[in-house]
């Protein structure tokens, strides 16, 4: 396996003293070539961090970091002429049109002024931003400011690009705007890195994702291997008279073999783990006519990236109190 | 296990590591560039940023001038456009700071510093385009003090040397401009340095004499760097200055020197070194 980005053992620290917060406890990571990488956590678990250490900003306070080439802190000039970093918040220039900022990077990235210009009409082309490409950056909308900001990191081709919350802040349409325009990127043998908050993001963009929590990896796998963890497919039953939510708990996990359904009052539904699917459904739709509960839906389904998350981290948002026990996605094992 | 990139579309052509400073150049002067981009983008913000001194010296000149007497008996008028044009020169630390600061919370300067350009390239080329827009300003000020009646009185070497010193003052401030910056990194920050600097440009000869202060203020004004360049520009127009016979007012120019050197030799430093360590 070619790996791109290498991390062991991976530690930061930020501030000193009792103020001290570990924001990267350990971390692991691999990450082939050529592929997309999700990297999956809640706010504080350290994606931000460990994308900077990589890129690199800060130096790693311990173990070890490489993306584009060995010894990234030692040599950061050297990772930088490989990578592009896409931070959380569109880095432009405002008052520039997306025209100038594109020449603008590119003169930096010395490709001269002709060269710089002509690829700044290349790439406002390809990421549909040719008509509007004089206007102030100003005057752009999150999804456009976006894939100005994508542009602009690909002004001379990365072998790595780091998208970090590449759509945090986005309406949908600016969501599907960038995905897009990601997904045009892997197949030209981009590797890039993506950290994001957004479950529905890492499992429509991500062909291997890591779960981070408390600056650690605590799960990693292919968004099928992630929801598999969780328990494979289930079953979901809503009823028509919540007052029958207990009961139909009761009889539903019966019916599916399994220790408990969950239930969800406001959506009068009831939901549980299946090992065999379809005599599971047809046992429930059985059971569930001799209990006598009247039942509006019944649906076999995979597990969501949520659920899976919420499985691993034990919550869906917030930093960790406690490091969460390590536990590793069936896939390709980390070490 | 470790393998890495290996393909160097990049690299090719390039040496690797360190820059030399013909290497940082072109980054350099990519931001002058942008600046302009920037003033012509809007032009009147451009335009009320010259404006603001000229006021200033309206203002000082007219409303409170006339109240004013010089020791000796020379004309306000001469007096004071010396002393604001170092204030301007000073003021321009403002300028310089909010374009950083601005820079720093757009992400704009991760973004610099995340790509294979000289550690200083980017400072090195801010500091330029603020030193362009600086002799634009003191050209402005310069126009603006003649027409209300300033003259110089000395030669035109003493007039270039003046215009030296107070460029000179300008480089320094910049500097103390983008440290403050890069250590606040707020572009609220730059409030509270507005305010502060007026009690530390008016604790200086720009406006008149310290010896009319309280001792130690007095003292503080007469060694205030900002009264060097004014004093010493002065003498060199053959503009009226105060009297007084202190170590300090004697070796104005001397001091008008020394002063910004003293300051860029301890500010550049810790600025590039700041800039380096911005993330950690």
């Amino acid at each position: 396996m070619e790996a791109a980005i290498l991390v062991e053992d991976l530690r930061k620290t930020f501030g000193r003293g009792k103020a001290a917060k570990p924001a990267l406890d350990g971390l692991d990571l691999t990450v082939r070539r050529g592929t997309v990488h999700g990297v999956l956590g809640p706010n504080g678990a350290g994606k931000t961090t460990a994308v900077r250490i990589l890129t690199p900003l800060p130096r790693p306070g311990g173990g070890r970091a490489e993306g584009g080439g060995p010894d990234g802190a030692a040599r950061p000039d050297e990772v930088r002429r490989r990578i592009a970093l896409l931070g959380q918040h569109a880095a432009l220039d405002e008052e520039l049109s997306g025209r100038q900022n594109l020449e603008l990077f590119g003169r930096l990235r010395r490709l001269g002024g002709a060269g710089a210009a002509r690829r700044a009409g290349e790439l406002l082309e390809r990421f549909g931003l040719a008509d509007t490409g004089h206007k102030p950056v100003r005057a752009y909308s999150g999804g456009m400011r976006r894939r100005l900001d994508l542009a602009a990191g690909l002004v001379t081709e990365p072998e790595i690009l780091f998208l970090d919350e590449p759509t945090t802040g986005l309406d949908p349409r600016g969501r599907t705007e960038v995905w897009n325009a990601v997904r045009s990127l892997t197949g030209a043998g981009t590797t890039v890195l993506l950290t994001t908050q957004y479950l529905e993001e890492a499992d429509q963009l991500a062909d291997r994702i890591s779960v981070l929590d408390g600056g650690r990896r605590i799960a990693e796998g292919t968004a099928d291997e992630l929801k598999s963890a969780v328990g494979g497919d289930r079953v979901d039953v809503v009823v028509r008279d919540a007052a029958q939510l207990d009961a139909a708990a009761s009889v539903v996990g019966m019916a599916a073999h399994a220790s408990r359904a969950t239930t969800d009052p406001d959506r009068r539904l009831v939901s549980a783990p299946v090992t065999d699917r379809m005599a599971a459904l047809a046992e429930t739709v059985r059971a569930l006519d001799a209990a006598g509960i009247d039942a509006e839906d019944i649906a076999l389904r995979r597990p969501t990236l949520d659920e899976a998350y919420l499985h691993l981290t034990g919550r869906t948002t917030g930093p960790a109190e406690s490091p969460a026990p390590a536990k590793t996605a069936e896939g390709e094992s980390a070490a | 296990m470790t393998a890495h990139a290996t393909t160097t579309r990049s690299t090719a052509t390039r040496p690797t590591a360190t820059h030399s400073m013909a290497d940082a150049l072109p980054a350099a002067l990519t931001m002058p560039r942008r600046g302009f981009a920037h003033w012509a983008r809007r032009p009147g913000q451009f335009a009320v940023g010259l404006a603001f001194p000229v006021m200033m010296l309206v203002m000082f000149a007219y409303f409170l001038g006339g109240g004013m007497a010089v020791e000796g008996g020379g004309d306000y008028t001469e007096f004071l456009v010396p002393g604001m044009l170092a204030l301007t020169m000073a003021f321009g630390l403002e300028a310089t700071m909010i374009e950083l600061t601005q820079d720093i919370n757009r992400g704009v300067l991760d973004r610099f510093r995340s790509m294979p350009i000289a550690r200083s390239a980017i400072l090195v080329g801010r500091s330029l385009l603020d030193m362009l827009g600086s002799v634009v300003s003191l050209l402005v000020m310069l126009g603006a003090g003649w027409a209300i009646g300033w003259r110089w009185h000395g030669t035109a070497a003493e007039a270039a040397a003046a215009i030296g010193l107070l460029l000179l003052l300008r480089f320094a401030m910049l500097w103390a401009g983008i440290l403050l910056a890069l250590v606040a990194r707020r572009p609220e920050s730059v409030q509270a340095v507005q305010i502060l600097v007026w009690p530390v440009a008016f604790l200086s000869n720009a406006f008149t004499s310290p010896d009319t202060m309280p001792d130690w203020m007095g003292a503080v004004a007469e060694w205030n760097p900002m009264s060097a360049t004014a004093g010493a520009i002065r003498e060199l127009f053959g503009n009226p200055g105060w009297g007084g016979d202190s170590w300090a007012v004697e070796h104005s120019v001397a001091l008008a020197v020394a002063w910004p050197l003293v300051l860029l030799a301890v500010l550049v430093p810790l600025a590039v070194r700041r800039y380096a360590r911005l993330s950690d």
